[in-house]
Order: structure tokens, then C-alpha cells, then sequence
């Protein structure tokens, strides 16, 4: 009898154990970081003073924009609203600092993905939201027409960029003079280049079709052809807690994804009864995505309903139709001729 | 019980130790702040370690692959961090030195002129005083850059001044000066600064002896300026300038090349942080010269001194003694307030090293650590010097 009991009692052990096993490989554990953004009930975003069409706040302090609306993905998963996000506006030389004293949780702005910053300084990237490339503005009346012209001019650029690294790269291949002025604040930048301080202007193109809106007369002012570098711009996480990156990656993964298999914020209930899976995975309808990330089976549904797919937020914040006016180039899905290539959320 | 004897006994023990009282509370500070930087020191230690962060001062010798627009020593990109270091902090020294020799001028002249028994002047010093002092510095900062940058032409149509200088929107030129036999006219110069000591000294002492009087400072200059004019003409000195030059770059933009330069973030800088430390050294002027008695003055006018010695053998003297301290003050805030030069891009040690060198190396810990270091020495130097002073103006007993 004794005997029977203490067998009964390992069979039992080893059960236990197998279940155990069985669901830590389903469910991840929740790391401190979504834990405590329960807690408060809000996720702390860092963002940029304002490159439109990216970040940025109007009048009344809504912020919107495609690196915006990373954060409210990431918001609608954990908390179940997309809204309930903190926005901290960041120069580009605080923000790294904001982001490993966890004053903000994710960076949001255009960051751009490189070696040092991944291995070296702490930080995690999730991914890359925008491809983008390093461009050079000058004034139309200069009669520049191609880097080429650019020997001998002073440069006004950003603090704590890769600008400020590029730029020294192509004059130097090229052996040309240059002059690099270089600020902290991206609104003395464009005062600075406005006023004729410096020749050309020069950041991520897409920095520079933003940023020209500021200008006092946009017109008068061109982006040169040429692009000089890669800049892959994506969400950026402490390292240290795999949950929360995680769970930002894929929030990011599922707006691609989600345009790639034609789900949108209206249709995406409706998709529910879809034949195909990996669409019903995509809205919950199938399999346990959440558990992986600690979270519910409605995360990525709540992501497309509540901020769209990767395709809305591009069209309703750069695209064509937008003072921005960017056309997809190469942040187009990988099945229309672009980079852009969703890993299966499955 | 037992433990309030310890203490007794304790407190006996060190009353009759006068060494151990003195140094006793001192070695407890030191160990306590030993203790509490080396406990910051080694949690950021395990939290970096923790983020996978390395830690060190070895990137100091690493390229640092961003080039910086102004420079004293030469530099490029292709250069270690450490010269970056260098570049950052020499920029730094040079604006606290002329910042700090135009907030003197400036402050001791408005001083003085908020003292004059002429209405108009001593109206037109207080207002000075009241507006500088109370608009914060960096909107000053801000002003006066922006003002400048919307003032100066571009540089085609350059304001010339005597076909020396050039002034536009990218800088102030002058020519760079060329010398011939450099090293006589220097050892001239320096010929000359000794003979003019020596005078002085045998000067003083004759006016001690004899009671006469010559005139010091006519023949001073007198010396400063002959000797090394003899050197030029004599010893073959030569000096050439080479004109900064007009170049095309495209159809509208224009650079001038060659001569030397000083960037209009720079002109700014030491114009801001001079008029607004200005006005803090002229209330320390007016009021070190309003502590001097009215009988001093009266005093020294009986004994039938001029204006002008009661000026410079009286009041002066004396009211330097209260004016030091206060103005030594001065000069350690506009050294501390030059960090500001990020802010309009002069390439400070802040903009530079602990700008673009921390954002590039992530060494944020390190990089603060020297940055601070730098300024607390910049800040032990200047007070140094200055109390030095204040000790050569204090009163001698005889
Ligand atoms: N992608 C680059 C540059 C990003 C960057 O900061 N660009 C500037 C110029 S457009 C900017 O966004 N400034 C906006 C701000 O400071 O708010 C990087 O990660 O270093």
C-alpha cells in the first residue's frame, strides 16, 4: 500500500513536471516591464520633437505619425487601447539615455538600426519600420543639382546621429571640404540652414521631407537625388527584458503582416471566418499567439482594429496624400517589388 | 550603563588627543564619501553589466570618426576620441577666456559709469545692468546668434573692414599671418617685457629713495614698442598676410578660403556671456568702490593728490579688495555658463565630447565622469589665480 502510494505520488511528480514544461514553452512569463506598464496603464513612448508625419503633436497635443503608431500598437496588445500611451518628446542625443533610465520603455523615433548602437550601449532593436536613406538639401536658387556640387559647403546637421558619421564618410570618399554645424535641437537646425548659416541640410530623406514643411519657403528648396547611406529606422527596447522587446517587434510585425494578407481596421472582424489560417492566426481566430508573449488571444485582433495595418498608418501619415508626400519605394510589401517582409506570426 | 562608560571613556580618550580630534571627523567624512562613490560606482558597475554594457576608459583611443567645424589643434575625424577630448576643451578654455576679458572691460567701465554725477550715463549703465541681468541666459544666447546669423550677408557680399577683416553669416576672417626670423621678433618681445620689469622695480625704489617720480607708463610702452621694432628692421623679421580667398562653390553659394576664422557661433557665444556677466562684475565694482569712505577720498585730496592718483593709489587699491572675491565668483559662473555653447552648435566640451563622443560611444558614465572633472578643474584654476591676486592686493602689514 505504501508502496503503491509513493509510485502513485512520482507518476504524479513527473506529470506535474511534463505539464510545467509543457506550458513555459507555450506561455512566456511576463517580463517586469509589461508588468509594471499594467500597473500604471500606460506604455511610456519616446518620440521626436516633431518630424511630421513620423511624430508629431498638433495644436491640442495629439500625437500622431507612422513611429507613433508603433506605440499604440503596442498600447491596444498590452493594454487594450491604443490610446493610453505617454508620449516623451526626445532630441536625438537624449535619447538613448531617456530610454536605459526608463523615463520611456520604447523609442519610437526614427532610430536607426546599427552595430554599435545594438551591441555595445544596451538597447534591442524590433524591426524596422521605415527604410530610409541619408539625402542632402539645398536651396533651389544654389543651382546644385547632385552631391557632386556639394565641395567646400558647411553642413548643418543634428547632434548624436548618423548623419554626423555618414556625412564624414561620403565627403571624405569623395575628398571634398565641408563644415559641419552641428546642433542639438532639430528646430535651430532648420533655423540655422533657413537663416543661410549652412548650404545644405542634411539628415534621412525622410527627415528632410518632413522637415521642410518648417521652412519658411518650401519651395524654394530641393533634395538632391542621391542617397548616401542606409537607414533602417525601428522601434528600440532595453536590453535585459526579452518579454517587452518581444512583444514590440511583433506588435510592429503584425501591422505588416496584417497588410500583406489584406486585413485592414474594418474588415478584420470579418476575417475571422477566413479560410485561410494564417489570417485567422492573425486575428485570433486561431492557434495561441498571445500566450508567447504573455498576453491574450486578442492582442494583434485589438492592433488592426484599434491603429490598422502597416499600409493605413503609412497612407494616413507620409503617403502621397499627406504634406509629406512619400511614396511607398522600397517600405513597399516584398509581393509589390518592396523590402518590406512580415515574419509569420505563428 | 555599561555602553554609556564606553562612551565616556571614549570621549576622554580623544579630548586628550588634539591631532585625533582634528583629524578624526575628517578621516569619517573622507571613508563616508569613499563609501558612497564606491557604492554608486559599483551598482552602475553590475546594472551596465547587467545591460551588456562594457565599461573603461580604453575608447578614449579609439577613431572617433566625426569631424568638428572648429578647431585650435589640428584635427580630424580620423583621430582618436581623446583629441576629440582635446579640440572640446581647448574651445571651452577659449571662451572662458575671452568671455572672461570682455565681461571684465565691459563690467569695470559700466561699473564705473553707474557711479558717474552724470545723469544720462549713470541712467543709461542702470538700465544696461537691470536688462542683461534679468533676461535668462540662453534666450540671450538664442538672440544673439539668430540676430547675428539674420544680420550678417552672405558671404559674396562680405562687410570688408580696411581689407583686413571679412565679417558674413560664416564667420569673421583675418589673413593668416606668415612670419620671416619669427624667433627674434618673439625673444624682442620678451627682451623688452624683462627690461621694462627691471625699470619699474629700479623706478620704485628711487621713488622710494628720492622721492622722484618718473613716468612709468610712457616709457614702459615706449620700450615694448621700439625693441621689437629694431627687430624687424635689424634682424630681418618679416611678416606677410595671406587674404583669405572668394570661392565659387555654385551658382549663389560662395566660401572664403585660407586666413583664420572665427565661426559666428563663437562671436555670439562670448558676446552673450560677456554682456550678461558684465552686469554682475559692474554691481561688484560700484559696490567695492562705494565701500570706500568718503573720507579716504577727502583724506587723500588734502594731502594734494589728482583726481586721477586718488583714483589709482587710493580707491582702487583698496577697493579691489572687496571687488576680488565677489568677481572671482563671476568668472567660475561664466566658465560653468559657456556649457551653453551646445545649444547654438559651437563645439564645446559638452557639444563635443559629451555630445557627440557619448552618443557615439555610449560611455555615458565615463564621459560625465571627465566632463565634470574638466569643469572642476577649469573652476580650481581660475580660483587659484584669483585668490593669489587677492593676496598680492590684500593689505601688508608693515
Ligand atoms: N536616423 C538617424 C537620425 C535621426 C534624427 O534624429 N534625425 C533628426 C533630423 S530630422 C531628427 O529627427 N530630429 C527631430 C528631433 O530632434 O525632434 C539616427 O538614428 O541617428
Amino acid at each position: 500500500m505504501k508502496k503503491t502510494l509513493k509510485h502513485l505520488f512520482s507518476l504524479f511528480a513527473v506529470f506535474a513536471l511534463v505539464f510545467a514544461i509543457g506550458t513555459e514553452a507555450m506561455a512566456a512569463k511576463a517580463g517586469k516591464t509589461l508588468k509594471n506598464t499594467k500597473k500604471k496603464g500606460f506604455v511610456k513612448c519616446g518620440v521626436s520633437q516633431g518630424v511630421p508625419g513620423f511624430s508629431n503633436a498638433d495644436a491640442s497635443g495629439n500625437w500622431t505619425g507612422i513611429d507613433v503608431d508603433v506605440c499604440r500598437a503596442v498600447a491596444a496588445a498590452v493594454l487594450g487601447d491604443a490610446g493610453k500611451v505617454k508620449f516623451t518628446p526626445l532630441s536625438a542625443k537624449e535619447r538613448f539615455t531617456a530610454l536605459k533610465s526608463k523615463e520611456i520603455d520604447v523609442l519610437s523615433r526614427n532610430t536607426t538600426w546599427t552595430l554599435s548602437r545594438d551591441g555595445g550601449i544596451g538597447l534591442t532593436f524590433n524591426g524596422v519600420n521605415f527604410y530610409d536613406g541619408q539625402g542632402f538639401m539645398v536651396t533651389k536658387a544654389s543651382g546644385i543639382t547632385s552631391v557632386n556640387g556639394l565641395n567646400g559647403v558647411s553642413a548643418c546637421v543634428n547632434i548624436g546621429t548618423t548623419t554626423e558619421l555618414n556625412m564624414r564618410d561620403f565627403f571624405n570618399s569623395k575628398g571634398f571640404k565641408y563644415e559641419p554645424v552641428v546642433f542639438e535641437q532639430a528646430d535651430e537646425v532648420v533655423a540655422a540652414y533657413d537663416s543661410g548659416r549652412c548650404d545644405t541640410y542634411t539628415t534621412d530623406k525622410s527627415g528632410l521631407a518632413a522637415q521642410r514643411t518648417k521652412l519658411s519657403d518650401p519651395t524654394a528648396h530641393v533634395v538632391l537625388p542621391e542617397t548616401i547611406s542606409k537607414e533602417p529606422l525601428g522601434p528600440v527596447t532595453r536590453e535585459g527584458d526579452e518579454n517587452w522587446s518581444d512583444i514590440v517587434r511583433w506588435s510592429l510585425n503584425v501591422m505588416i503582416e496584417a497588410e500583406e494578407l489584406g486585413i485592414t481596421s474594418s474588415n478584420a472582424d470579418a476575417m475571422k471566418t477566413s479560410e485561410n489560417p494564417a489570417i485567422k492566426r492573425l486575428v485570433g481566430a486561431e492557434g495561441e499567439t498571445g500566450a508567447a508573449l504573455a498576453l491574450d488571444q486578442e492582442w494583434s485582433l485589438r492592433i488592426i482594429k484599434q491603429v490598422g495595418n502597416y499600409g493605413e498608418s503609412y497612407e494616413r501619415n507620409v503617403g502621397p496624400d499627406t504634406p509629406v508626400g512619400l511614396s511607398r519605394g522600397p517600405n513597399a510589401q516584398w509581393i509589390n517589388g518592396g523590402i518590406l517582409y512580415a515574419n509569420p506570426t505563428r | 550603563m555599561i555602553f554609556k562608560n564606553h562612551i565616556l571613556r571614549a570621549n576622554e580618550f580623544i579630548a586628550e588627543r588634539p591631532k585625533l580630534q582634528y583629524y578624526l571627523p575628517q578621516a569619517l567624512t573622507l571613508f563616508f564619501i569613499v563609501f558612497v562613490i564606491g557604492y554608486f560606482s559599483f551598482n552602475a558597475g553590475v546594472n551596465m553589466e547587467d545591460q551588456g554594457m562594457e565599461t573603461g576608459f580604453s575608447f578614449l583611443g579609439g577613431e572617433a570618426q566625426f569631424d568638428i567645424q572648429f578647431h585650435l589643434i589640428d584635427y580630424h575625424g580620423g583621430m582618436t576620441y581623446g583629441r576629440a577630448y582635446l579640440v572640446g576643451l581647448l574651445n571651452t578654455i577659449l571662451v572662458a577666456v575671452l568671455g572672461i576679458f570682455f565681461a571684465t572691460i565691459l563690467g569695470v567701465t559700466i561699473g564705473i559709469a553707474r557711479l558717474s554725477t552724470n545723469f544720462l550715463v549713470s541712467r543709461i549703465a542702470e538700465w544696461y545692468v537691470e536688462m542683461f541681468r534679468n533676461i535668462p541666459l540662453l534666450l540671450q544666447l538664442f538672440f544673439w546668434y539668430f540676430a547675428a546669423l539674420r544680420a550678417l550677408p552672405p558671404p559674396k557680399e562680405s562687410y570688408i573692414f580696411f581689407d583686413f577683416a571679412i565679417l558674413n553669416i560664416k564667420g569673421l576672417y583675418i589673413p593668416e599671418f606668415v612670419w620671416t626670423n619669427f624667433n627674434a621678433f618673439f625673444y624682442s618681445i620678451l627682451v623688452s617685457i624683462v627690461i621694462v620689469v627691471l625699470f619699474i622695480i629700479w623706478a620704485k625704489k628711487i621713488q622710494e629713495r628720492t622721492g622722484k617720480q618718473y613716468r612709468k607708463f610712457a616709457i614702459s610702452s615706449g620700450i615694448i614698442i621700439i625693441i621689437p621694432f629694431l627687430s624687424i628692421i635689424i634682424g630681418g623679421v618679416g611678416l606677410e598676410f595671406i587674404h583669405p580667398e572668394l570661392k565659387q562653390i555654385s551658382e549663389t553659394i560662395f566660401n572664403y578660403e585660407g586666413g583664420s576664422k572665427a565661426i559666428p557661433e563663437l562671436l555670439a557665444l562670448v558676446v552673450a556671456l560677456a554682456m550678461y556677466t558684465s552686469t554682475f562684475i559692474a554691481e561688484c565694482v560700484r559696490a567695492g568702490i562705494e565701500g570706500i569712505t568718503k573720507g579716504q577720498k577727502e583724506a587723500a585730496a588734502s594731502i594734494g593728490l589728482t583726481p586721477g592718483q586718488i583714483l589709482r593709489l587710493v580707491i582702487i587699491p583698496q577697493a579691489l579688495r572687496i571687488i576680488i572675491p565677489p568677481t572671482t565668483n563671476q568668472y567660475l559662473n561664466l566658465t560653468k555658463n559657456s556649457s551653453l555653447a551646445a545649444a547654438i552648435a559651437y563645439p564645446d566640451i559638452v557639444l563635443v565630447f559629451a555630445g557627440t563622443a557619448l552618443m557615439q560611444t555610449g560611455r555615458a558614465i565615463e564621459i560625465i565622469s571627465i566632463t565634470m572633472l574638466s569643469y572642476l578643474t577649469l573652476s580650481i584654476t581660475i580660483s587659484i589665480l584669483m585668490n593669489w591676486y587677492n593676496k598680492k592686493m590684500a593689505i601688508k602689514e608693515k
